[in-house]
């Protein structure tokens, strides 16, 4: 909503020296979001005279149109050999002898810095220049000078005020609860409270129309009361379709953001951005019959001004006469019934349309429009007869016709009340407000009190504030009222807490552990593509594969949510990668979306809708919780590059399979959970080779290790990058609770290396297994410090190298107790694994 | 041991004498100061004060003395062997000095060579920024709750008072799943947290909910479709507007120091009554202090306390909500938000493992 200060003054008692940037302030207090403060052409300066065209000589030979003008400037400002006239060349050709038009003198400055002196041209002294609208900054048009119509001004007076030069326009973007502040009229009853001055509120003056004359006011009836409560047709006949808007008003509609299209428009347009009530004329000459508000029929269409050939639906609201939908109520106006150049006799609508039905239209057609936002925000009630008056009165004066009177249909209705407890706005703002100050705010306002002394208070809003249903409304107008810097600060006394739940904790650990071990947490986008899938290489049938998709993704390629963070952790390497950061290992901890058994990828198109009015019911809470997929917490890495760095301490390592299933153990470290890493099933996106299960309690919860040589390649990410993803929230899920700790024993360690020679296909994790199983209670742990395969052993095979320290609570061992320690370790390798030790 | 002693005199023990213990004793001190290596004090020790030092074989003369002899002979090798020692020690402390200087010279390492073997991570500054958040909150007894990214409409939307043909419902903004009539969207704020808390928890509520949010915006320098917000909710009895004020006070001055304050400015959003615009007082912003816009606030709609069934004629609250990119973005002089969601690590890498 663009807002001319000039205009506001109209209505509100402003200080005739106020800062703009100041009442800019005091909008932003009511409530009203400013969005900028624009200048009238600020930077021209003066002298700008009205002049009036007195002779025009074409003259010929040039290549385009130029004329000599003759122009009467009043006789301060005439050149010396012409007393009162001044000679100017004038490029343009949109004048005539007689018209009044904008002079800029030598010696003014235009818009964008452009000085006017006088200067030879075309074979004559231009002294001085005709203005356009684009030449002074009032707007872009410049196909023309700027005429003003006759009795505008006086010849030779200031042109800056006659052209609003100087005036400043807010731009205020209003919230879905003022409404009224899409209106002159709401932004200055705003002002007014803000800076104490007296308002005239322009929607409560009935305007004196002439009594209707002979002739019938074109007729109306409305079917569907509920949806239209309110709907009025003036009529006008014998209007001057050719009737020029008066410029002041052409001004601020341009100021305000609005084209100027013809009078019969543009009055509908003025009124609109005065009061609020959006307004509809229609060419009367066009109608067939009465015009009747109704809902639509099956298979009925429409094609609106804009051009566009709607299809209805049995909730729009239509304007319609005997041929049919000639309009959607409050939303915009059919083309077959519109005002055009030879339009002499109009039915003016103002009607008062129910808000939720013209949103509701509104969101359907995808059609916004002036008064649809007005609508929808919910209008005043009462409005429409006094917005029409006044527009016929303007249609009356400047096009001139006869009225013939109104027709109208009105719904009974009874003015709200909402019951006000005295003490309420104090309580809520948390200082005492007393009963005086919350009375004097509401009706401030506009609502009415009927008894100031009752409690609860019975406060009927007023009929342009259809927001004010509930006492926290009131509420909210009684503080703004106040400022809220009038609320003083306190701090409420929380219980006492438990602080981060384990979970939450676990989840800081296991981010933080994996930072410290290397890896840089990025946070892609969850959405996915099958493309992404099959680069991947997953199979048709793959779980991973059952998307849930959206309704209108960003990008059709990735329709849906993702149900593994692979994808995005592949994406983000390859885009570090390709950003020349070789050298990656990123990790991601987020949520994935599984749909469960029997859900579809599109959802249902039956939801519970339960009502909004007290608790649902548990089966209604249930049956929303069961819309809804799981959305498991995944952690995943992916690496590539060196993971060590060549330097000065000698080679690099490159990050491999082993690091990705090192990240897993760091995170069931961090959580305090024992994973078991083994070999199994290796589904794609892994090398078969070279992948791990990740197992916490029996339960696959992962992968880790190599990414499949043709998956590197599809998903363009560097050979042998390695990664993991495991279900993190099952991991933290199976947390145990509190370590219990073990005492420790200061008696000598014992240690014994044993070397093992094993099966190529033996996994290190069984051999050590039999080790611990076999060593007895003595063992105080294992370590695999060597693997060699080579001339040393025989083919096929590997050898394991373990150091075993032995320890006993309460003495030292014995040379004999660590042998049959040992020996026992050995003997169930040998039984498990089939393991040979070497000599 | 010597032969014994015949007469009883120990001027008669030649070794015993005064000036052979004072010829011992120059012999000691001028080696052990003529040492000029710990190996050379060592032989040094070895020669004045070993088992084969004369003045150990002088003490053991000692024992042959009479009696009355014996005192008189050990004050004198006693003193004698003290002064050899102290100056053994003396010197050895000099000489392990002087080695010490020398090889810790000669061992010395350019220790500003980099040592970058094992690259640093870092956590994404998004997520510590919100632990941030998280904790100022905890520390006043408030906990963390959290809720699914993608939600019911009944939660998102129509609890928070947000009717059906609402504005901020349409396609414009709200990620759909499946269809527009799935009842199921990509939640557009937090503010269903709010909902499932007060569905779920015993009053009072006290809780702070970050989380990833979803609008259908394209991503360029200013916006993202997915993004984070972080949330308050309080509900108590006699729970005020100033309470809001004082917490919004306190938690600007947790995030950005003493001199950070809030301010309120009417506005509207449909789940809060009266609601307002959150104004900061920036003292870091570049340029100098100023109010930027952080985030939306108010008291509890008493509609949405309803329906989530509870008692809005006895208990009231307060929300507030703010945009953590946003936060992150001018606390940190963050100018491309691109630079926050394309995951290349050199962003987070700046951060480290705290914001």
């Amino acid at each position: 909503m663009r807002v001319p200060l000039s205009w506001l003054r109209e209505y509100v008692d402003l200080p005739y020296d106020v800062d703009v940037e100041d009442v800019g302030e005091r909008m932003i207090d009511s409530g009203l979001e400013l969005e900028e403060i624009h200048s009238v052409g600020g930077d021209v300066t003066g002298p700008l005279v009205v002049g009036r065209v007195l002779d025009i000589e074409e003259l010929t030979g040039f290549k385009k149109s130029i004329r000599w003008c003759q122009v009467e400037v009043g006789p301060a400002h005439g050149h010396p050999d012409t007393p009162g006239v001044r000679g100017i060349v004038c490029g343009a050709s949109n004048f005539v002898v007689g018209d009044l038009v904008v002079v800029a003198l030598p010696g003014a400055v235009l818009a964008g810095g452009f000085a006017i002196a006088s200067r030879e041209t075309y074979g004559h002294v231009s002294d001085g220049m005709i203005a356009s609208e684009r030449e002074l900054g009032l707007g872009d048009d410049h196909d023309g000078i700027i005429v003003l119509p006759v009795g505008t001004a006086e010849v030779g007076a200031d042109a800056a005020p006659v052209v609003g030069l100087g005036d400043h326009v807010l731009d205020v973007t209003v919230t879905p609860d003022m409404g009224f502040c899409l209106s002159m009229r709401g932004v200055a009853r705003e002002l007014a409270h803000r800076y104490g001055v007296a308002f005239r509120d322009p929607g409560l003056e009935l305007v004196d129309l002439p009594a209707p004359g002979t002739g019938e006011p074109h007729e109306c009836a409305v079917e569907d009361l509920e949806g239209c409560d309110l709907f009025t047709l003036r009529t006008i006949v014998g209007f001057d379709p050719s009737a020029p808007t008066p410029y002041w008003m052409r001004r601020r509609l341009t100021m305000s953001g609005m084209r100027p299209v013809s009078l019969a428009v543009d009055v509908t347009n003025y009124v609109m951005l005065e009061t609020g009530q959006a307004l509809h004329a229609f060419d009367r000459g066009k109608l067939r019959g009465p015009i009747v508000v109704r809902r639509a029929r099956a298979g009925e269409t429409l094609e609106t001004l804009d051009h566009v050939e709607r299809t209805l639906d049995a909730a729009d609201l239509l304007i319609t006469d005997d041929r049919g939908p000639i309009g959607l109520a409050g939303t915009m106006g059919g083309l077959e019934t519109e005002v055009d150049g030879a339009t002499t006799d109009i039915a003016l609508e103002a009607a008062h349309f129910s808000a939720p039905v013209v949103a509701h239209m509104s969101r359907r057609h995808k059609l916004s429009s002036e008064a649809s936002r007005r609508f929808e925000r919910g209008t005043d009630v009462v409005l429409a007869p006094y917005a029409s008056a006044r527009a016929a009165a303007l249609l009356l004066a400047h096009g001139g016709g006869r009225y013939v009177g109104m027709t109208a249909v009105e719904a009974p209705h009874e003015p709200v009340t909402v019951g006000l407890a005295v003490d309420l706005p104090g309580r809520v703002a948390g200082i005492p407000i007393d009963r005086d100050t919350v009375v004097s705010r509401l009706e401030a306002v506009g609502a009415s009190v009927a008894d100031p002394a009752a409690d609860p208070l019975v406060v009927t809003p007023p009929s342009w504030r259809p927001d004010l249903t509930d006492p926290a409304d009131l509420v909210e107008e009684v503080l703004r009222l106040g400022g809220y810097d009038a609320v003083p600060a306190t701090l409420p006394r929380a219980r006492a807490g438990f602080g981060l739940t384990e979970a939450q904790r676990a989840r800081r650990r296991v981010g933080r552990a994996l930072a410290a071990a290397g890896y840089v947490e990025a946070l892609a986008y969850p959405f996915l593509g099958d493309a992404e899938l099959d680069a991947l290489g997953l199979p048709a049938d793959d779980e991973r594969r059952r998307t849930l998709l959206l309704a209108n993704p960003l990008s059709d390629a990735q329709p849906a949510m993702r149900t593994t963070l692979l994808p995005g952790l592949v994406a983000t390497l390859r885009r570090n990668v390709g950003r020349g950061t070789t050298d990656v290992a990123i990790f991601e901890a987020g949520s994935v979306v599984r749909l469960r058994a029997g859900q579809s990828a599109r959802g249902v198109t039956d939801p519970p809708r339960p009502s909004v009015d007290g608790r649902p019911s548990d089966p209604d809470l249930a049956a929303l919780h069961a819309l809804l997929p799981d959305q498991p917490l995944h952690v995943g890495v992916a690496l590539t590059g060196a993971r060590t760095p060549a330097g000065w301490w000698g080679p690099g390592e490159a990050s491999s399979w082993a690091d990705a299933i090192e990240a897993a153990r760091v995170v069931a470290a961090a959580v305090g959970v024992e994973l078991e890493v083994r070999r199994g099933s290796t589904p794609a996106p892994w090398h078969p080779g070279r992948c791990a299960e990740l197992v916490v309690g029996g339960e696959v919860v992962g992968y880790a290790g190599e990414l499949a040589p043709r998956a590197c390649e599809s998903a363009g990410v560097p050979p042998r990058t390695a990664a993991m993803e495991l279900d993190l929230g099952a991991v933290i899920a199976s947390m145990s609770g509190v370590v219990t700790a073990h005492g420790l024993s200061s008696y000598p360690v014992a240690k014994e290396d044993v070397a093992l020679v094993v099966d190529v296909g033996v996994p290190a994790v069984a051999v050590e297994a039999a080790l611990v199983a076999g060593a007895g209670p003595l063992l105080e742990s294992v370590r695999l410090f060597d693997v060699y395969t080579g001339e040393q052993v025989a083919a096929g095979s590997k050898s394991l190298a373990y150091a075993l320290r032995f320890r006993a609570p309460d003495r030292t061992l014995t040379v004999e107790e660590v042998s049959a320690a040992r020996d026992g370790a050995v003997a169930a390798a040998v039984a498990a694994v089939g393991a040979v030790q070497r000599a | 041991m010597s032969a014994p002693n015949k007469s009883f005199d120990p001027v008669e023990v030649a070794t015993l004498s005064q000036e052979s213990i004072d010829a011992a004793v120059a012999d000691a001190l001028a080696a052990v100061l003529g040492a000029t290596d710990l190996e050379e004090l060592k032989e040094a020790r070895l020669a004045h004060d070993g088992d084969r030092s004369p003045l150990a074989l002088a003490n053991r003369e000692i024992g042959a003395l009479p009696p009355q002899a014996k005192a008189e002979a050990g004050k004198r090798v006693g003193a004698a062997r003290t002064r050899v020692r102290e100056a053994l020690k003396r010197r050895q402390a000099e000489l392990e000095d002087e080695r010490d200087a020398r090889v810790l010279v000669e061992e010395a390492v350019d220790v500003t060579l980099p040592y970058s073997r094992r690259p640093a991570g870092a956590r994404h500054p998004l997520t510590t920024i919100m632990e941030r958040i998280e904790d100022v909150f905890v520390a006043m007894g408030w906990e963390v709750e959290e809720g699914p990214e993608v939600e019911a409409e009944w939660i998102n939307f129509d609890a928070l008072n947000i009717g059906p043909d609402h504005p901020a419902r349409t396609m414009q903004d709200t990620f759909f799943v499946g269809s527009e009539d799935s009842g199921v969207v990509l939640r557009t704020h937090t503010s269903p947290v709010q909902i499932r808390t007060m569905l779920d928890r015993p009053l009072p509520i006290h809780v702070i909910c970050p989380g990833r949010v979803y609008r259908t915006d394209e991503l360029d320098a200013t916006h993202t479709p997915v993004f984070h917000q972080v949330e308050g909710l309080v509900v108590d009895e006699g729970i005020t507007m100033g309470d809001l004020k004082g917490t919004l006070d306190h938690f600007a001055t947790a995030m950005f120091g003493p001199e950070a304050r809030t301010r309120l400015r009417p506005s509207y959003f449909p789940f809060t009554e009266p609601s307002a615009e959150l104004d900061l007082w920036f003292p870091q912003a570049k340029g100098g202090a100023r109010w930027i816009e952080w985030g939306g606030c108010g008291m509890v709609n008493p509609r949405v306390l309803r329906a989530c069934g509870i008692d809005s004629d006895r208990y009231s609250g307060f929300a507030f909500g703010m945009g953590v990119e946003r936060t992150l973005m001018f606390r940190h002089d963050v100018t491309d938000m691109r630079d926050m969601v394309e995951g290349d690590v050199r962003f987070a890498t700046q951060f480290g493992m705290e914001v």
